[in-house]
């Protein structure tokens, strides 16, 4: 029973000196450059220790397991040797782990907001919110398939580099043809569609997939689908807002 | 009272968020692949680990570090604070004069990476893969700085207000060339590390800092401008994590050509 204190201690340990920096560098411009007092020091206090509990109940629950799960459907879906099911299971955790993602309906929401401002849609509340549910719809689709992609890079063993480059190609490319005002949006949702559960378990799918299919480094073709999940969005987003 | 209803609420919130997920590999394990999960106990208390465990971090966040961080982004990027380092007043402000932000961004960008869940997450499974040669510290603050270096551009970008694509574009060129003398390795991981970084703690701390700064420099519009902040610190950390990688290969290829020459001198 002691060694559960001892390790649960030792992984508290580890989350405080992970939060240390952002305390630090919170307290210093607090304190130095803006030369205010720290407001509310119990409620700061609490707040701290419920992040600590909460970052090391996480890294627990991950190894025990979103680690495992991820490995254990990669090892039974090559097993099992069927190329559809494993596809159609890659697309739907890529569609159904990003369509209800806080942040996205959140990147959403605002992406109407400027395209009304911008006169490339009514700016009415009916015709925002159909515009935020068909952006928040596209993203969900393009990092379906981007995980259908990567799955198919690490069977086939494809080189993900190639891939990548021809990928910012086309983001380069549309770049120059998407309305302006649907720049900065597209290019910010490749990074806010990947969550932190979604992160742990595409990641131990990939490397399971890969270390289960004979002549696969898990190393060299396990990572990668993150990248992809990370790219498609903001060309499908520029597509999205040429279309519209 | 009232922290309990708000832990309530977010433990209700990260359920639904996890709704999905549960309902897809339970029911693929259970139609498709037929077969019982090993260790369906363990598995289980995982999840609830991961739920309670996100929803306290993302309580605690809520209670401790946002609201002071959100009021920083937007006291430092106030005029009037900008103006009290300079003594004539009226004068149009210099992109220099926002050296503060600059300063808060790269701090700021690599302090919430550190804590980033999801990075520590890849961390270690990396090290675990490559059998401990990639180090779980030397990955993440490799990362950090790569994000740190992204968003104090991405500011510097906001107060100049040239065109987004410029960066990111040169950014893009970078990275591809950069990916032929990088080790093989690392190639993969350092594209997923650019998309891992921005989660949980980065984006509401970074988009309160855009969004304040778009909305109080002249001639900015909070819309247009105060987006792209994501997009850096997703593309910096490509370059900074194959940068790490080659950085180590030299300092190992070098140890190693020492060792030889050693075990060489010893011979004679």
């Amino acid at each position: 029973m002691s060694n559960v204190f001892v390790a649960l201690g030792r992984s508290m340990a580890g989350s405080l000196r992970d939060l240390l920096p952002i305390v630090v560098v919170i307290g210093f411009f607090q304190v130095v450059v803006l030369q205010q007092s720290v407001p509310d020091l119990v409620g700061l206090l609490t707040g701290l220790l419920c992040v600590v509990a909460g970052l090391t109940f996480f890294i627990y629950g991950l190894e025990m397991g979103l680690f495992p799960i991820g490995e254990v459907l990669a090892h039974s879906f090559a097993r099992k040797g069927s190329l559809p099911w494993l596809l159609i299971f890659a697309f739907s955790l890529g569609f159904g782990t990003t369509v209800a993602e806080p942040a996205l309906i959140a990147v959403a929401a605002e992406a109407a907001r400027v395209a009304a401002e911008g006169g490339m849609i009514e700016a009415t509340e009916q015709s925002m919110k159909s515009y935020a549910s068909g952006l928040r719809y596209t993203v969900a689709v393009s990092v379906g398939l981007a995980i259908v992609i990567g799955v198919i890079r690490i069977l086939k063993g494809w080189p993900i580099h190639y891939m990548i480059a021809i990928g910012y190609v086309l983001v380069v490319i549309m770049t120059f043809f998407a309305p302006a005002e649907i720049i900065g949006i597209a290019y910010d949702s490749g990074g806010v569609t990947t969550s932190t559960i979604t992160v742990p378990l595409v990641t131990a799918l990939g490397v399971g997939l890969a270390s289960s299919i004979e002549g696969r480094n898990p190393m060299i073709d396990g990572f990668g689908l993150i990248a992809f999940a990370s790219l498609t969005p903001m060309i499908f987003v520029m597509a999205y807002g040429m279309v519209i | 009272m009232e922290t309990l209803s708000q832990l309530f609420a977010i433990l209700l919130s990260t359920i639904k968020d996890v709704i999905p997920i549960v309902v897809i590999i339970f029911g693929f394990q259970l139609f498709v692949i037929r077969r019982p999960i090993p260790h369906l106990k363990k598995v289980l208390f995982g999840f609830a680990y991961v739920i309670v465990g996100l929803a306290l971090f993302l309580l605690g966040l809520e209670k401790a570090l946002f609201p002071v961080g959100r009021l920083m982004a937007q006291q430092l990027t106030d005029p009037e604070f900008i103006r009290g380092s300079i003594s004539v007043v009226g004068e149009a402000l210099h992109w220099s004069d926002y050296y503060w932000v600059y300063i808060f961004a790269f701090a700021i960008g690599a302090s919430t990476t550190i804590a980033e869940p999801s990075l520590i997450a890849v961390a270690i499974k990396a090290n675990e893969v490559s059998g401990g040669a990639i180090g779980v510290w030397g990955l993440r603050l490799a990362v950090a700085l790569g994000v740190a270096i992204g968003i104090s551009l991405g500011t510097f970008r906001i107060v100049t207000g040239y065109p987004i694509h410029w960066f990111i574009i040169t950014g893009y060129v970078f990275v591809v060339i950069q990916t032929f003398f990088a080790p093989k390795l690392i190639v993969p991981l350092a594209y997923d590390s650019g998309g891992v970084t921005t989660s949980t703690v980065t984006v509401p701390l970074v988009a309160a800092l855009g969004l304040g700064l778009a909305s109080t420099v002249p001639g900015r519009s909070a819309l247009i401008d105060g987006f792209g902040l994501i997009a850096f610190a997703s593309l910096f950390p490509m370059i900074t994590v194959m940068g790490y990688a080659q950085i180590t290969e030299k300092v190992a290829a070098r140890a190693r050509r020492k060792r030889e020459h050693e075990e060489m001198e010893h011979e004679e």
